[in-house]
């Protein structure tokens, strides 16, 4: 398969189009936990509760579509093959759990793959919506929608008290998780988010890295997201989080301009030094790969380099996940297969640029 | 913030052990907070999940040390949801619950540990299911237009207050019909 085709099918919609101030916010996320009335919770479901929830779904989903964004489709966790749920773990859409853990795991998906139903995760149904740039507010609305759209068949496990029943009490009220993912190298760079990430966290918000909770901010991406879900609305919740990132962004552009201020040339030294990097590299990990990855899309934002499209990083960050290599090798590598396979996908990828600018 | 163990890694598990009276402050990654969780003094296995932190929550909570423990043993093994048969015990062990009614079944020993997760709420101020939510529309919008209505009266504004004061007996009028219809 030709890298051009590949990739056609292999990006979402949140790794290829430009929302507002997406270059500093690459995605903005929300998820909506929700349970089905009378069935037990997946934590302890047994196995005929599990496929009544799939076929309570499987009904929803053919009494009437969700307009908007066309035919949803259902894929069964059981009959995917071990690395395509790894690339739709790889592009957010699934989580880990889902792909590897949960027993009649199932998911949704609208054709341009900005909305997901996860079913028989933690929860019964997680709704997520997952839009380019910052556009937490829109990605809410959309997923309310949908949410009104299941319910319109569906009762839902709900407290006059306390909410929406989640399986685990982190959850429970709104069954929000609102998160946005974030490019912060001027933050790194100038050795500010040190101090930044324990003040979030005081504002019961956490900052992650790009794969969620445990992974290590792999290129400088960040995910900052909200942990209460109880005792504020929704709106107030993005709004928060809406405020504390809009900060972040301010905070962001005043570091890029004091690094250009300060070692102007050093900045743009390291930017093509990585350039060259990707380019021409043989071999190359992960790690290294994300590091020069986020260099170039600084140097792309600060106008070091022109005429590569600024959605290199989104889109090679997760391109370039072990799943993906392995897809476009169309079988399983081994690490150090995988480090070669990554550099030429990146060195393709590069070529195709240069292609675009010469026609 | 890098981890204090292998420095190489960032950091993201912080926590604080309070010994003795002792403080004692520890930044550690995800890595070799696995490794090395028995030596300050976490759960180890399957690494930190919510789970395991939110099984710690009790024991951080003084009430629930020592002298108390033997009592809260003897009345957890008792606590059982009636519904899908999970027992306090069991939960707190997953962090996770077995069916909705495990909500009720535990509302009080919950109660604390929600507030604690969701910084001191218990209440839920959101979203509403459209269909099964018709009274509790109802009763919110109430509550909300007697909150108004106090201001008002502060505020001395009676023509405003007499305005909202009718509202909310029509919206009354309308619940109590709401209720009966649906009984």
């Amino acid at each position: 398969m030709s890298l051009e085709k590949f990739m056609n099918q292999a990006v979402s919609s949140w790794m290829s189009s430009e929302g507002p101030d997406s270059d500093i916010v690459l995605s903005s996320r929300i998820r909506l936990a929700r349970n089905i009335k009378q069935v037990n919770f997946p934590t302890i479901f047994s196995n005929e509760e599990a496929k009544s929830v799939i076929e309570t779904i499987k009904e929803r989903i053919t009494k009437s579509t969700f307009g908007k964004f066309g035919d949803l489709e259902l894929l069964l966790m059981d009959e995917l093959q071990p690395l395509q749920k790894r690339v739709l773990m790889e592009k957010h859409l699934i989580s880990p759990h889902l792909a590897e853990n949960a027993s009649y795991g199932a998911c949704l998906l609208t054709e341009n793959e900005e909305v997901s139903i996860m079913i028989n995760e933690e929860d019964h149904i997680r709704i997520q919506c997952l839009f380019p740039g910052f556009q937490l507010l829109e990605s809410l609305r959309v997923a309310f929608e949908i949410d009104d759209w299941l319910e319109e068949e569906i009762d839902y496990a709900f407290d006059e008290k306390v909410g929406y029943l989640t399986s685990c009490p982190t959850n429970v009220g709104t069954g929000l998780r609102a998160s946005v993912m974030m490019h912060l190298p001027g933050l790194v760079l100038t050795q500010q988010m040190n101090r930044i990430i324990p003040a979030i966290n005081q504002l019961g918000l956490v900052v992650r890295g790009i794969y969620g909770e445990g992974s290590e901010a792999l290129g400088n991406i960040f995910q900052v997201s909200n942990q209460i879900t109880l005792g504020k609305s929704e709106e107030d919740i993005a709004e928060d989080l809406i405020s504390v990132v809009s900060q972040l962004i301010s905070q962001e552009r005043s570091a890029r301009e004091a690094l250009a201020k300060t070692s102007n040339i050093q900045l743009e030294d390291r930017v093509y030094r990585s350039f060259g990097t990707l380019s021409n590299c043989r071999v190359i990990e992960t790690k290294e790969a994300a590091r020069c990855l986020s260099d170039v899309r600084l140097g792309i934002d600060m106008n070091y380099i022109q005429g590569i499209s600024k959605n290199i990083l989104n889109e090679l960050m997760v391109l370039t996940q072990p799943g993906f290599l392995q897809q476009y090798a169309g079988g399983p590598l081994r690490p150090f297969e995988r480090d070669i396979r990554r550099a030429s996908l990146i060195r393709e990828r590069l070529k195709m640029e240069d292609q675009e600018l010469g026609g | 913030m890098i981890c204090q163990e292998c420095n190489q890694r960032p950091a993201t598990l912080h926590f604080t052990k309070i010994m003795n009276g002792e403080k004692a402050e520890f930044h550690l990654c995800d890595k070799c907070a696995q490794e090395h969780g028995d030596m300050f003094m976490l759960s180890s296995g399957s690494g930190f999940s919510i789970n395991n932190l939110l099984a710690g929550l009790f024991n951080i909570e003084p009430s629930y040390q020592g002298a108390n423990e033997a009592a809260l043993d003897q009345q957890s093994n008792v606590l059982q949801c009636e519904q899908c048969s999970m027992t306090f015990q069991q939960f707190v062990k997953v962090g996770k619950f077995g069916c909705a009614h495990c909500y009720s079944a535990f509302r009080e020993q919950l109660k604390p540990i929600v507030k604690r997760l969701h910084s001191g709420n218990w209440t839920h101020n959101g979203k509403v299911p459209a269909r099964i939510g018709g009274s509790i529309h109802l009763r919110k919008k109430i509550e909300e237009l007697k909150t108004n209505l106090k201001e008002l009266i502060a505020k001395e504004e009676f023509e405003k207050a007499a305005e909202t004061r009718d509202e909310i007996r029509k919206l009354e009028k309308e619940m109590n019909g709401h209720q009966e219809g649906g009984e």
